[in-house]
């Protein structure tokens, strides 16, 4: 009796899991098929996969050749793996003295550096432009990477700190012992330790940065300094009819971040179930 | 001499040396800015761009003169629409498929874990282009899919009308972000303890009653942390109303949100100049909303969840 009433129910889980996965993927799937299709199929029979006939790349080459998408490709590389690296760095070793050393104010600068995890930097806008004006640094990529070091690193330390606590004593101890500098620990024992929670942290870092618009729109919006997210938005902008060269453009902007994201999913994933973010 | 000359060497440099660079940057973009757009929202500025004290004028003129108050007001009505959307459709939806994925002996779940969190992965600004392409008349593909069920009659041009447009953004926005409470939630059930679960099935309880009497009442304080960063994310949003609506957030400021009016008031557009000071006005009010829902979380339903949790 119980059996094929179980079989029912697993059906129907499937069912429901598949179907909202379809819903997930269907549009994301769509702009990436009509992006290789000729104007015509677009139109005609939007919801067929590209064939023999309908088979085109008019949109890629519009895009290519039309607008400087390769700088903003590497103005968005430069700019994540900057940040990525300065706040991996800079995080790492503020977390470390937080959670390793007792000083006075401690806990203080631990909750004034978490102030950022809740508070959108965004607001801050006003005062932020006006200041990368006056540091002549307006229209370059330095100012966005570090007003993304600023609204990545608390959210950097809360996570590392958590993690470096558990780091077992005795490895410290150890090495203390044989008189080695505190520096040396950081760099030689306790950074390769971090490993597993600092891949967490950089996909929580390189996501918001590389799919940012405010501040590459208000801060660096000349063509030499355009981002991805920024060049395809006013890309998208000119070419608002060219069905073929919207959706080629919109494919080059998804491609990259779903590289990045099946490759780095595990840790993403474990970074969340972990309760990376409490 | 020398005496001090040891203190001195005791002071422990290598900590400094750690947290500072952090803490500056930090500092100088994040909280500096923060804190001089509120003083900045308490000043004027005439033509030549001088600035002038002027109190509490900027936040009276938003809250009740005509010119500001009927966009903020409007704007802050919107933004609570947009915010009620994901909490009412979201936060099931999210429930709905941890509870699913986190059923024992599911086959396959890593993979609807990850293929359903694509789309958070990706640029809002995309996403938003990419549901103008399939929500438009001109393509149809909508209504083939409507057709397909029998409903040609119900396709509207959802994000082109005011009556419209504002929901289906939010419900743009639902869509791509149901991946966090669901990741959220289904490691919250990952962490209930197994005796209890296995307790009740002993007991004959059925998998809907273990839900409804067990795992809910037990990921409370996870739906509520889920609440509070949609909050934080929702009344601090702007790419996507601006990717697909622009700075004007039509129809007739349907679509208009606080991410969108602040824009709006700090750069100007086709009918307005850009008001920094007034700019900083509606970002400080924004900076409140957010902070009042913090406070909210921190002090009241955090509390009271742990306890009810416990």
């Amino acid at each position: 009796m119980q059996s094929p009433k179980k079989a029912v129910s697993t059906f129907g889980i499937h069912l429901v899991l598949l179907t909202y996965t379809l819903i997930a993927l269907w549009p994301i799937f769509l702009t990436i098929i009509n992006s290789f299709k000729s104007r015509k199929a677009i139109f005609r029979s939007p919801m067929s996969l590209p064939g023999v006939e309908t088979f085109s790349l008019k949109g890629f080459i519009k895009v290519l050749v039309r607008s400087d998408f390769e700088i903003y490709f590497m103005n968005s590389i430069i700019v994540t793996v900057a940040t990525l690296v300065l706040v991996l760095l800079l995080g790492a070793m503020a977390a470390w003295a937080l959670s390793e050393y007792e000083f006075k104010g401690n806990k203080w600068l631990g909750l004034y550096l978490a102030i950022g995890i809740m508070i959108p930097i965004r607001l801050g806008s006003v005062s932020l432009l006006q200041l990368i004006v006056d540091m002549h640094l307006a229209n370059t990529l330095t100012a966005l990477v570090l007003v993304y070091i600023a609204q990545s690193i608390p959210l950097a330390i809360f996570i590392l700190s958590e993690f470096m606590q558990q780091i077992p004593k005795d490895l410290k101890e150890a090495a203390r012992c044989d008189g080695v500098s505190e520096c040396t620990i950081f760099f030689k024992v306790i950074l390769p330790l971090t490993r597993p929670a600092i891949a967490t942290v950089g996909v929580f870092t390189l996501v918001p940065v590389w799919n940012d618009l405010w501040f590459p729109l208000i801060l660096a919006p000349s063509e030499k300094t355009q981002t991805i997210t920024l060049g395809v938005q006013q890309f998208i902008g000119q070419y608002v009819t060219d069905w073929n060269a919207v959706l080629a453009s919109l494919t080059l902007a998804i491609v990259p971040i779903l590289i990045i994201y099946i490759v780095l999913s595990r840790h993403l994933i474990r970074g969340i179930t972990a309760g990376a973010v409490k | 001499m020398s005496a001090s000359g040891g203190r001195f060497a005791r002071f422990p440099y290598h900590i400094v040396l750690f947290l500072a660079p952090a803490t500056i940057i930090y500092t100088v973009f994040m909280i500096y800015p923060l804190l001089d757009s509120i003083r900045l929202s308490l000043y004027t500025t005439d033509e030549s761009g001088a600035l002038f004290f002027t109190g509490w004028a900027n936040y009276v003129a938003l809250i009740t003169d005509p010119a500001w108050s009927s966009a903020f007001w409007n704007a802050l009505l919107n933004n609570f629409k947009f915010f009620c959307v994901h909490m009412l459709v979201q936060n099931p939806i999210g429930i709905m498929l941890a509870a699913l994925l986190s059923l024992p002996k599911l086959t396959g779940r890593t993979t609807y874990r990850t293929l359903i969190f694509i789309p958070t992965m990706l640029s809002v600004v995309i996403i938003g282009f990419i549901w103008q392409l399939i929500l438009s008349p001109l393509w149809g593909v909508s209504e083939t899919l409507l057709s397909l069920i029998g409903l040609t009659d119900w396709f509207q041009p959802w994000l082109g009308q005011e009556g419209t447009a504002l929901v289906t953004l939010s419900l743009i926005s639902v869509w791509q972000f149901v991946g966090i409470p669901m990741m959220l939630i289904y490691a919250a059930m990952l962490n209930i303890p197994h005796d209890l679960v296995e307790g009740a099935i002993i007991d004959g309880a059925n998998h809907w009653e273990i839900f409804w009497h067990i795992k809910l009442p037990l990921i409370m304080p996870t739906i509520a942390m889920v609440s509070i960063l949609t909050f934080v994310a929702n009344f601090n949003a702007f790419d996507l109303i601006y990717a697909v609506k622009g700075a004007l957030a039509g129809p007739n400021f349907s679509t208009d949100i606080m991410g969108t009016l602040f824009y709006r008031t700090f750069f100007g557009f086709q009918l307005q100049l850009g008001n920094p000071t007034m700019g900083a006005t509606v970002a400080t009010m924004m900076f409140m909303v957010i902070l009042i829902g913090v406070l909210l979380y921190i002090f009241i339903l955090q509390r009271k969840l742990r306890r009810y949790a416990l």
